[in-house]
Order: C-alpha cells, then sequence, then structure tokens
C-alpha cells in the first residue's frame, strides 16, 4: 500500500482515505450489515423455495413416490413419514408444516435417504461436502489467478501477437460447454493415453488418511476435473480484465506515470492493472454460483464424490429427500461464500462500500 | 436517387465486423439444418434416427453410415440431423421466456425507479446468487416426463433471468434520463408508454445480443439436464444423444463419433454466440479494435522514420499547407 498511486480515480473522487477514521469504520460496518441483511433475505428465500417447490407441484407426488418405491422394497414406517414430511402431510395446514420445517432444518434434521436407507441425509450430504468445496475453491481462484494476470497481459498492448492469439483462443474455450469438455479430457488422457485416472476422487483401494500416498492419489484423480474447470471459466477473467485495461491504460494517471519514467512493468502492474482489476474482483463473488453448477455436471462426468455427483444419484434413483437436502446445502454453501467474497471486496475497494446496495 | 441505391437502403444492414458476420452465417446454417435437415435426412437420403440394428452396432464412420452407429446400431449423423430441431427450438423458446422476462424486470425497475426499484433489484439480487443449475435439476426432477420438451424450456427460462434483467436495468439507468425520454414524457406519454415506445426500441442492440446469449445458455442448460438423464431423454436431441452415448460407455468403449458431434454442435453454437458478442463489443467500444493494416503500417513508417531522422515524417508540409 505505500507505492499507491497518488492520483487513482478513488484518490480524485471518493472522499478522504476513510478506513482509519471513526467515520470509515462507521462506514465499513455499515456495508457489512447491509450485506448480511441481503444474504440473509437470500437465504430465507433459499429455504422457503425449498419449502414450497414439493408442494406446488401438480399430482400428488407423495402417493405416487410412495407407490413407486413399495414396488421395489417395502417401506418402514419412519420412511412413509420422512415422505409426507417432504411433501406435506394430506390436510395439515401449510404454515404449521412450515413452522415444523424450519425446526426440522434447524437440526439439519433431513430425514433418512432413500438410495442410502438407513443412512440419514445429513451424513450422505457431510461426506460429499468437503471435494465439492475443495475443488470449487481451488479452480475458482487459479482461474480467477490465470485469467486477470493473462487479462493484463493482452490489455497491456492490444493488437500484440499475445493478444490476438489469447484473447480469441479464451473466448473459444469459453463457448464450449463444460462437461463436454470433460468427457473429450476423459476420451483421450483417460482412455487413450491411460495417464490419469478417470473416475473417484481417490484409489478406491487407499483407507482415508492423512498421508503421503493417500494425498497423492487425491492429486492424481484430482487433475482432469480440475483442469476442466479452470479451462471453462478462465477466460471470462481474461477477456473482461482485458477489456477494463484497455479503457484504464489511456486514463491520466497512467499517462503521467509512463511519462514519470517507470518501468512498462510497473506501470502497468502497479498503476493500471489494480484500478482495472476491481470490477473482476467484484464480480468473482457472483460466479461461485455458475461454479458450483458447472462442478455439478464435471462431478458426474468424472463420478468425482462430492455434491454434485450425489445430487445426481438422488436423482437417478428418485431420492427426493436427498435432493432435496442437497438443494438447500448447496445453496446456502452458495451464499455464505459469496458473502465473504463480497465483505473482503468491501475491504480492498473503500467505494464499494458508498455506491452498492 | 436512383433505384439500386434505395433498394440497398431497405435491406437490413449487416454489421461489418468479420467476426459478426462469421458468427450470424454459422447461426444461419444452423436454423437451416433445424428447419431443413429432418426432412432431407429421412426423406431424400432414407435414414432414420431411431431404427435399430443390432447386427451392426459401434460402428465407426463409413460411407454407409456419415458418422458411425450407436450401440443400438442407430445412425448418429441421422440423429445429429434431427437432433437439432429440438435442442434449438429448445434454446429458442427458453430464450425467448428469459428475454422477455428480463426486459420487464430491468428495464421496468431501471425506469420506474424509486420502490418498485428496488423491490425489483432486490429480487434479481436474490436469483442471482441462489445458483441456477441445482434449482434446475430439482424442478426438471419433479416435472420429470410431464409436457415434453416444452416443460424443460420454460423451466430453464425462468430460472435464467437475473443475469438478463440486471444488465438491462444498468441500460436503462443511463436512458432514463435523456432528452427523448423526457420528451415524451412531456407530450403526456404514459409510463407503459415511455417503456414500450422508447426505451426498448433503444434498448433494442443490447437485447438482441442477450437474447442470442439466453438461447446458447438455454441449448448448455438443457443439454446439462439431459446428460444427466432429465427432460427429454427419448426424444432425439443433442443432449440426449449425450445421455445415451455416456449410458452406452462409449467413452471407455473409444466410440468417439458418438459423443464428439452432439457436443461439437452445441459448442459451435456456442463460439458463433461468442464471435457475434465479441464482435459488437468492438463495435461499440473502439479502443478495443485493432489497428487496420493500414494504420499500422503508417505507425510503423513513423517509427522507422523517427529513427532514421534523415527522413521526416512530413517530407514537404509547407508546399501542402498552402496548396
Amino acid at each position: 500500500m505505500a507505492t499507491a498511486p497518488v492520483l487513482t480515480p478513488a484518490a480524485a473522487e471518493a472522499p478522504p482515505p476513510a478506513r482509519r477514521t471513526a467515520a470509515g469504520r462507521l462506514g465499513a460496518a455499515r456495508y457489512f450489515l447491509r450485506r448480511l441483511g441481503f444474504y440473509l433475505g437470500a437465504a430465507a428465500v433459499a429455504v422457503t423455495l425449498n419449502f414450497l417447490i414439493p408442494r406446488l407441484m401438480p399430482g400428488d407426488p407423495a402417493s405416487a413416490l410412495i407407490s413407486q418405491m413399495q414396488q421395489k422394497q417395502n417401506l418402514s414406517a419412519e420412511q412413509v413419514t420422512s415422505i409426507y414430511r417432504l411433501f406435506g402431510a394430506p390436510g395439515a395446514p401449510l404454515w404449521d408444516q412450515y413452522v415444523t420445517y424450519l425446526g426440522q432444518i434447524a437440526h439439519f434434521d433431513f430425514g433418512a435417504s432413500v438410495a442410502y436407507y438407513p443412512t440419514p441425509v445429513w451424513e450422505v450430504i457431510r461426506s460429499g461436502l468437503p471435494w465439492t468445496i475443495g475443488l470449487v475453491g481451488l479452480t475458482a481462484v487459479l482461474a480467477f489467478v490465470i485469467g486477470t494476470s493473462m487479462g493484463v497481459l493482452a490489455g497491456s498492448r492490444v493488437g500484440s501477437r499475445f493478444d490476438s492469439f489469447i484473447t480469441p483462443a479464451s473466448m473459444f474455450l469459453g463457448a464450449l460447454p463444460f462437461f463436454w469438455v470433460a468427457l473429450l479430457l476423459v476420451m483421450a488422457f483417460g482412455v487413450q493415453l491411460n495417464w490419469l485416472p478417470i473416475s473417484g476422487a481417490y484409489d478406491g483401494d487407499m483407507a482415508v488418511a492423512f498421508n503421503g500416498p493417500f494425498l497423492a492419489s487425491v492429486v492424481t484423480h484430482g487433475i482432469l476435473p480440475a483442469i476442466t474447470m479452470v479451462v471453462a471459466s478462465f477466460g471470462g477473467w481474461l477477456v473482461g480484465m482485458r477489456n477494463m485495461m484497455v479503457t484504464t491504460v489511456s486514463e491520466d494517471y497512467v499517462l503521467l506515470a509512463r511519462a514519470k519514467g517507470l518501468s512498462k512493468a510497473r506501470v502497468m502492474f502497479q498503476y493500471a492493472a489494480r484500478n482495472a482489476v476491481l470490477p473482476s474482483v467484484a464480480g468473482f463473488a457472483l460466479t461461485i454460483g455458475s461454479a458450483v453448477s458447472g462442478q455439478i455436471l464435471v462431478e458426474i462426468v468424472f463420478s468425482y464424490p462430492g455434491v454434485g455427483y450425489l445430487l445426481y444419484q438422488a436423482v437417478s434413483s428418485v431420492d427426493y429427500p436427498l435432493m432435496q437436502a442437497l438443494f438447500l446445502i448447496v445453496s446456502l454453501t452458495v451464499l455464505a461464500a459469496n458473502f465473504i467474497a463480497d465483505s473482503v471486496y468491501g475491504l480492498i475497494d473503500p467505494r464499494a462500500r458508498e455506491t452498492r446496495s | 436517387m436512383t433505384k439500386s441505391v434505395r433498394a440497398r437502403r431497405r435491406l437490413p444492414k449487416l454489421p461489418g465486423n468479420i467476426k459478426v458476420r462469421v458468427g450470424i452465417a454459422i447461426i444461419v446454417c444452423f436454423a437451416l439444418l433445424a428447419v431443413l435437415g429432418p426432412f432431407v435426412v429421412e426423406n431424400l437420403m432414407g435414414l432414420s434416427p431411431t431404427d435399430v440394428d443390432t447386427s451392426g452396432s459401434m460402428q465407426p464412420p463409413s460411407g454407409a453410415h456419415l458418422l458411425g452407429t450407436t450401440a443400438n446400431g442407430e445412425d448418429v449423423f441421422a440423429q445429429l440431423v434431427v437432433g437439432s430441431r429440438v435442442s434449438l427450438l429448445v434454446g429458442l423458446v427458453a430464450g425467448v421466456v428469459t428475454t422477455v422476462l428480463s426486459v420487464l424486470v430491468g428495464v421496468a425497475g431501471g425506469y420506474l425507479g424509486g420502490r418498485a426499484d428496488s423491490f425489483l433489484t432486490v429480487a434479481t439480487n436474490i436469483f442471482l446468487v441462489i445458483p441456477g443449475m441445482p434449482l434446475l435439476i430439482i424442478v426438471a426432477s419433479y416435472v420429470q416426463g410431464r409436457g415434453g420438451w416444452l416443460t424443460v424450456a420454460l423451466v430453464i427460462g425462468l430460472t435464467a433471468w437475473p443475469w438478463a434483467a440486471r444488465q438491462k436495468r444498468a441500460q436503462t439507468l443511463s436512458l432514463r434520463h435523456r432528452d427523448f425520454v423526457a420528451a415524451a414524457e412531456m407530450t403526456g406519454e404514459s409510463r407503459w408508454g415511455v417503456i414500450t415506445r422508447e426505451l426498448i426500441p433503444s434498448l433494442a442492440p443490447l437485447i438482441s445480443v442477450s437474447f442470442l446469449g439466453a438461447v446458447v445458455g438455454s441449448m448448455f442448460a438443457d443439454a446439462g439436464l439431459s446428460f444427466m438423464g432429465l427432460g427429454n431423454i427419448n426424444i432425439t436431441s443433442w443432449g440426449s444423444m449425450l445421455y445415451w452415448a455416456q449410458n452406452g460407455s462409449a467413452l471407455t468403449r473409444g466410440a468417439w463419433w458418438w459423443f464428439v458431434p452432439p457436443g461439437a454442435c452445441i459448442a459451435l453454437v456456442g463460439v458463433a454466440a461468442g464471435l457475434v458478442n465479441f464482435g459488437i463489443d468492438e463495435v461499440s467500444n473502439p479502443r478495443l479494435r485493432k489497428p487496420s493494416k493500414q494504420v499500422r503500417m503508417r505507425a510503423r513508417a513513423a517509427r522507422l522514420g523517427a529513427a532514421d531522422t534523415a527522413v521526416p515524417a512530413q517530407a514537404t508540409p509547407v508546399k501542402e499547407a498552402t496548396s
């Protein structure tokens, strides 16, 4: 922060550096409270959607599901109640059902899974959550860092050889359907060349433990899914950063820095890129949801044991309790991640606290 | 004004940008394929996408089967052509639903302001942060088998509007205080009239680009849902082809001709939309444009001239100024 450019637009337009003053701290606190309120509201909507969707479905899905399941196996009384709990017992007032439902999710009580009976739904989800969070977190950050830094290089000299190759190329990669790219990678590196494993998150013969061989197995199993996720999403960051750089490079303070005779790299990274990156950072939170959405299909291709693959299994075995709970947990996790990313952005850019609602 | 000039005027103007042209050409090709292709394949070439022929299963591409056969011996090429119709139709319907919703929410919010805007903005932002794909999967798995592709298209359209609405609201905010809007208000135009007669026509370029994006996004979503076995796996479409390929372990059996073509078609439509988008970005923001060859040559000549001080860039400035 010591070498911050003097003439950034922030310094020119925003009130004097507010961070260390009492008023600045108050502004920051107000910003966090507002964001917290927004995300609590979003969480309430997600919870309510999760409650309403099965109840708004036409027909009587509960009876249909019960009769469908009884053809395959004998249902226990407990399974029948867990299905009625999901779709609403016939005749009970909606409001009472809602209150009961809220009480249940507050205790992570989602009933028993149909596909993994009698394992409770929450246990099943807990086994998948770390794999998804790990892979999404890692690949989202990687794609952001790779895409943004290449965007700086491409945008600082529009029309250069690097720019005219990488910009269309990354745009092309971004226009491909995620899971089809995953299929191609499986075909090429898994089946034909046989270099990398094509399914699971670790070698099935191994016991889960924190030792060298197990971690190595996790890494080799993660390479192809991770490459798919990064390849599919770094292009958006690249093009966005490039276009912001092009606009920023012609600002007066960059011209001044150049006129002072500072080195090219310093002008580009410390003056232009620092300001051009702010919209990208602001947009980072919003991409978490779409990263998770893409991850679901990628996990299915690789049989990667995260929540996406669980959702797939829940869908194919008509395990409505598991499906419902997965939607809820995934949504709430994405909202929490969004809140964290938003808060970090509020710390980096004081202007965000003024303008965003 | 001569006749030919007038005739040229009446034709819709094609954007000069080469990327936009290539993108539009690809999209037009696919549209023709979807409209005419099934007729040509089924009636003129005598191929069927559903004829099962167990003796000729998993054949690589050959003269008899241009793109080989599936595990059931169905012709992949016929499936690809016939499937284009459903895939594009789902994209089109879902794209229309998405665009209409986003225009209603985005333009109304941006123009009306005040409490209506605050409400619509909060609603948009909330649906923006709730992850779309899981929501889509949940709803699609409940309506599974009911209503066919139309239901799938509607569900996709109903979950995809927030991004586009946000973008349109931002653009409307910048138009709201322009003179022509004020003028329309002065003449007693109603709010609804201002929105439909003034704002939406001015937003037309943005709306058409975002419509294209919505169509492609919906095709991706449909393919993803079909790949999971949700939606229309019993109708031939590019997505259902990918589902059956995965189910018939095309990957481990090395049957690339089964799953590469449908994915490649989806990808090609995506790339075409990307080209149009990228090209229009360049048109609206001149800074993103690569300088033309002529300009680059002149710049290079000037640089060389500067290094070569013997030859000044402008040899005879005085004469030119006086002439």
